[in-house]
This record gives C-alpha cells, sequence and structure tokens, in this order.
C-alpha cells in the first residue's frame, strides 16, 4: 500500500527537522492525519504498560528501600509485629513459593489433559462434534474465577476430603509432600482449580497449532503405514513449539488467577513442605489482606512490590509465550505455502 | 502378540485416553453449572433481583444494588474501553507493517494476559490514591482489560474483509481512510460486535481488580466518586461469610443470575456466529 512506504519519510523529516519548512510538515500532516490519529490512539498500550511500571514502582519505593532484595527471599510477615517497638518487617519466599508450587501442580495436572483435547479435536473426532465441544471448552474459559472458587470451596473441596485426599495419603503417604494433616483448603486443592482454569488456554491454543500443521506431514507418515495414534505424534512434534507456547501462556494463567485461589488455599503464610497444608500466592496476599492494609505505610508498600514481582513474572512469561507462538504459526504458514 | 497387532491396541487405547481427557474436562464444566442452578435457583425471586443487600447474617434481602453497580461499572468501562479498542485495532489492521502497529500489537497481547490483579494495583496508585474507592477507578480497571480485547479481535476481523473491496473503493477515487471507516469497517461489524460481547462477559465477571478499585459495599450507586456494589464482589462477600444457612444460598444465588449473564452473552454471540466455523 502507498502509505506503508511512506512511513520512512515520516521518520527522515523527522530527522531534517531543520532542512524542512514547517508547511511541508503540516502538509505531510494533512495527507497523513489519518494514520496519525488512529496511531496516536494505538499508542495508548505504551501509556497503559509505561504508566503501571512507573507508578508501582513509586508506590513500592518505600518498601524496595527499606528491605532491598532481602524481600525476595524473607520469610517472615509481620505488618505488626507481636513485641511493640519492632519495626514490621515482610518477605515474600513463601508467596513465590506458593505461587510456583501451585502453579506446578496445575501444569502437571493440566497440561496433559489439554494435549488430549486438542489432539482428540485437531486430529481424531469428527468436524460437527468439534464445534460443539469447543463451544463447551470455551464455556469453561468464560466462567468467572469467583465463580470456580465458589464451586471450589462447597463442591471441590468436601469431595475431595472426603474421598480423595485420605486414599491419596494412604497409598502415597511415604513420600513427604503427602503427609502431615490433611486440610480441604490447600495448596493441592488450590493446583487442581488451577489446573481445570487452564485447561481452556492451553487446550483451545494447542487444538489450533497443530490443526495447523500442512496436511502433507499427516499423508506422508500415514503412506508409511502409521497408525493414528502415530500420525498425531509425527503431527505434535511438528507444531512443538506452538504447544509449548500453549503451555507458557497457561502457566501466565495459572500464575495471576487470583480470586478462585484466594477462595480454595487457605490463606495462610507459611514456608509449606505438604500439598495438604494451606499458603498463599503472590496474588492471593494481595486480594486478602490489600483493603485492610493501612497502618503502616510500608505494609501496603510491600503489597504493591508483591503486586510488581507478579507484573515481571507475568510480563516474561507471556512474551515468551507469544514470540514463541508467533515464530511458530510463521513457520508452520510458510511451510504450508511451500 | 506381533508388533502390528500391538501397534492397533496401543492407537486405539491413546486415542480413547483422548476422549477421556474430554470427558474430564467437561465433568467440571457440568458440575459448575448444575450446582449453580441447583443451589442458586430457590433463593431467586423478584425481591432477590431489587432490594438492597443485608448485611451479612441477616435473612431476606437481595441483591439489587449489587446488578445495579455491575451494570454500571462495566457500562462506563465500555464507553472507555470499546471506541479506544476499536481505534487501535483500525490501526493495528491498516497500517499493519509499520514498526509501530508491530511492537503495540505484541504489548496488546502481553497486556491482554496481564493478571487482573496487577490492573487493579495500578488503578489503586491512579485513581484511588486520589480521589478513593470508586466507580470510575473500577471502570477504569475494567477498561484497561477490554481494550485489548477488543483491539485485536478488531484487528482480526478487518483483516477478514477481502483485499478486492478496498481496492474497489479505492478504485472509486474514495480517500483510505473513507474506506476504511465505511466500507472495511461495515464489512467487519459483526466480527467487532462479536470481540466487544465476549470482552464485555469477560470484564463482568472479574472480581479481583474492582476488589481493589470499587470496594464493594452494600448501598445502592450514589455517584461516580463512591465506592458502589458489584455481582462478583457481592458473590465473594456472602461466600466468606460465617453464617452459613444464611448466605451461602444468597452466593449461589449472585453468582447463578452472573453466570446466567455471562453465558447468555456467550451463547447469543455463539448463535449468530455459528455459520463461520460450523
Amino acid at each position: 500500500m502507498k502509505t506503508e512506504k511512506k512511513i520512512p519519510k515520516f521518520l527522515s523529516l523527522l530527522r531534517s527537522k531543520l532542512r524542512t519548512s514547517p508547511k511541508k510538515i503540516y502538509s505531510y500532516m494533512r495527507t497523513h492525519r489519518f494514520q496519525i490519529l488512529t496511531g496516536l490512539i494505538a499508542c495508548n498500550i505504551f501509556v497503559i504498560l509505561g504508566g503501571m511500571v512507573y507508578k508501582m514502582l513509586s508506590q513500592s519505593w518505600l518498601s524496595i528501600e527499606t528491605y532491598g532484595m532481602g524481600f525476595l527471599w524473607g520469610r517472615v510477615w509481620e505488618p505488626t509485629p507481636p513485641t511493640p517497638g519492632v519495626p514490621p518487617s515482610f518477605g515474600a519466599l513463601p508467596l513465590i513459593w506458593g505461587t510456583l508450587v501451585t502453579s506446578g501442580i496445575a501444569l502437571l495436572l493440566g497440561v496433559p489433559i489439554s494435549l488430549g483435547i486438542g489432539l482428540a479435536l485437531s486430529e481424531f473426532s469428527p468436524k460437527r462434534f468439534n464445534y460443539l465441544v469447543s463451544f463447551f471448552v470455551e464455556l469453561l474459559a468464560a466462567i468467572p474465577s469467583v465463580i470456580y472458587g465458589l464451586w471450589g470451596i462447597f463442591v471441590l473441596i468436601p469431595f475431595l476430603q472426603r474421598y480423595v485426599y485420605p486414599s491419596l495419603q494412604t497409598v502415597l503417604g511415604f513420600i513427604p509432600i503427602f503427609q502431615g494433616e490433611i486440610h480441604g483448603p490447600s495448596i493441592l486443592t488450590a493446583g487442581i482449580v488451577l489446573a481445570i482454569m487452564i485447561i481452556p488456554t492451553v487446550a483451545a491454543i494447542s487444538r489450533d497449532v497443530i490443526s495447523a500443521v500442512p496436511n502433507a506431514q499427516r499423508e506422508a507418515i500415514i503412506a508409511l503405514g502409521a497408525t493414528r495414534w502415530e500420525t498425531s505424534r509425527v503431527s505434535i512434534s511438528y507444531a512443538r513449539s506452538g504447544v509449548i507456547g500453549a503451555i507458557i501462556l497457561g502457566l501466565g494463567r495459572a500464575v495471576g488467577e487470583t480470586m478462585a485461589v484466594t477462595m480454595v488455599i487457605g490463606n495462610s503464610f507459611n514456608l509449606f513442605t505438604s500439598l495438604f497444608n494451606p499458603g498463599y500466592t503472590l496474588s492471593s496476599i494481595i486480594a486478602n489482606e490489600f483493603r485492610e492494609a493501612s497502618t503502616p505505610p510500608v505494609y501496603i508498600s510491600a503489597l504493591i512490590e508483591v503486586g510488581l514481582i507478579l507484573f515481571v513474572l507475568a510480563l516474561v512469561i507471556n512474551a515468551l509465550a507469544r514470540l514463541i507462538i508467533w515464530r511458530t504459526m510463521k513457520t508452520v504458514k510458510g511451510a504450508e505455502a511451500v | 502378540m506381533n508388533k502390528y497387532a500391538f501397534r492397533k491396541v496401543k492407537d486405539r487405547m491413546m486415542i480413547s485416553l483422548c476422549y477421556l481427557a474430554l470427558i474430564v474436562a467437561l465433568i467440571p464444566l457440568i458440575s459448575i453449572l448444575m450446582e449453580t442452578m441447583i443451589r442458586g435457583a430457590p433463593v431467586i425471586n423478584l425481591g432477590f433481583l431489587f432490594q438492597r443487600i443485608p448485611p451479612l447474617g441477616q435473612p431476606g434481602g437481595g441483591i439489587g444494588p449489587a446488578i445495579q453497580g455491575t451494570l454500571i461499572v462495566v457500562g462506563l468501562a465500555s464507553l472507555i474501553g470499546v471506541p479506544v479498542g476499536i481505534v487501535s485495532g483500525i490501526y493495528l489492521s491498516e497500517f499493519r507493517e509499520s514498526k509501530l502497529a508491530l511492537a503495540a500489537r505484541f504489548l496488546n497481547d502481553v497486556l491482554s494476559n496481564m493478571p487482573s490483579i496487577v490492573i487493579g494495583i495500578f488503578c489503586w496508585t491512579l485513581i484511588v490514591v486520589v480521589i478513593g474507592w470508586s466507580v470510575i477507578a473500577g471502570a477504569v480497571a475494567l477498561a484497561i482489560m477490554m481494550i485489548p480485547i477488543v483491539a485485536r479481535t478488531t484487528e482480526e476481523s478487518m483483516k477478514l474483509v477481502p483485499a478486492s473491496i478496498r481496492e474497489a473503493a479505492i478504485a472509486l477515487g474514495i480517500p483510505q481512510w473513507k474506506t476504511t471507516m465505511t466500507v472495511v469497517l461495515s464489512g467487519a461489524k459483526r466480527g467487532i460486535a462479536t470481540g466487544i460481547l465476549l470482552s464485555v462477559a469477560r470484564i463482568t465477571g472479574e472480581t479481583a481488580p474492582l476488589l481493589l478499585t470499587i470496594l464493594g459495599s452494600r448501598f445502592w450507586f450514589s455517584g461516580f466518586t463512591e465506592p458502589t456494589a458489584a455481582l462478583p464482589l457481592t458473590t465473594f462477600n456472602f461466600s466468606q461469610s460465617a453464617f452459613s444457612a444464611i448466605d451461602w444460598p444468597k452466593a449461589w444465588g449472585a453468582s447463578l443470575i452472573l453466570i446466567l449473564m455471562i453465558l447468555g452473552i456467550n451463547v447469543v454471540v455463539r448463535y449468530y456466529t455459528r455459520e463461520k466455523y460450523g
């Protein structure tokens, strides 16, 4: 298109501002005002993300200054210490630990199921059926997280506590992570709820990337006498980086999920060793304590720093996932063209 | 068993496992929908929909202010988010090769997966610190969640408009901006409407950012700079109550209303866009 070629010219116009008359710049702006106007509004994204970094940094500066890098591996969270005169202390290690373990459980349980769904929908099942099931999987993604939490408290926890956890402990009790007293609201429960919540994301994207595998790949391996399962294994290995992207995106969702986790994790600040212990995650401590955190001032600052950690974590995870998915989609499409 | 038979058995087994995964994933969905129906339906009547929210532990009352609050906050968020999102989407699709579009598209994707609680904190530092817990802060938070979704779907559906239609308009001597704003946009309006509806459905259920912005209250809407109630927050508050017999059924009732609103939007969208996929 014509305008696309003129973009470098716009830059060079700016660069050689001194050599160009204001009149020329004005006429440029007039002929390109549509692009300039919409472009300015499209810049909202930079303002939002930049504002986030700036605002969260400045609001958590008090805590960053007071605790330094030690905040990341501190194990104490005492806004109002029991002994008077002792300054409050904050450390995020148990929160980071809680976030990592719950997300890990979610991936461990959710990814195999999601991949199964992705394969079933892209390789095995008839089209008509696909449409219906995709719809249901998307409904699963549409349910608000507070309802997952409600369901977790009143339906899932009683079920797990009565039927699943005791037998799990009898069978696997020799492993330390399954020892100790069984709590309904616990790390494991949060992990299970998160697994359910990431399934739609991971399943839908892996379905898409596997569907995008060119048919020539499948035909070639079928011609060699492969069964359907063997064919699908070839497809999945062809689309593997896309699948990895989907998994990382699921991880991003698990790390940031707030309400459902807050409602089923038990909200207790400790460096747990058993999955049956209650715990805390980065997001759930914010949801649970932010509204009550008025004094001391460093308390709210520490909570915002926790939010900042979450922001950086989510930024890295999502950027990584997107880059991988984009690259895959490009190479897969490129292969199709050939 | 010879090798071929073994491969055949393995094939059957793995395919069954994939279908089993599907069934396993649908169990929670069915369970959530059924439990919400069974436990929520008995408490719902006209009074429940329109009366004020009682304090925790007090029988009677309803969730009127919560429904009102959700409608106001989501409406205000859409007023901010939809225009900004659509215009950004237009830029992303019409000038898609420009460096700015590449960067904006990437950051859009990153922002659309940002944890909602982080957006809540951002709006707290931006607005609540200045004017206090308020409807405006909540609406801005939800708008920030909405913009990337609307921008993305606008872009995608404008890309689907065939190049021949654009070329026909340009051949008639219509300037590019007019081509975009009339021909392309009207060709893409269905997709854009879908995106808007889906993003509304998504933000309606958001709880975490509202927790840090509109705070939640029991009272009717009293101004844009005041805290207000919202359905997800009310559901959450009822579920945390110690008065199990009185408040928990109300939590289910509120969540049934919420789920009906959100799934209603999703089903409608699906119904109208079905031939695209079917």
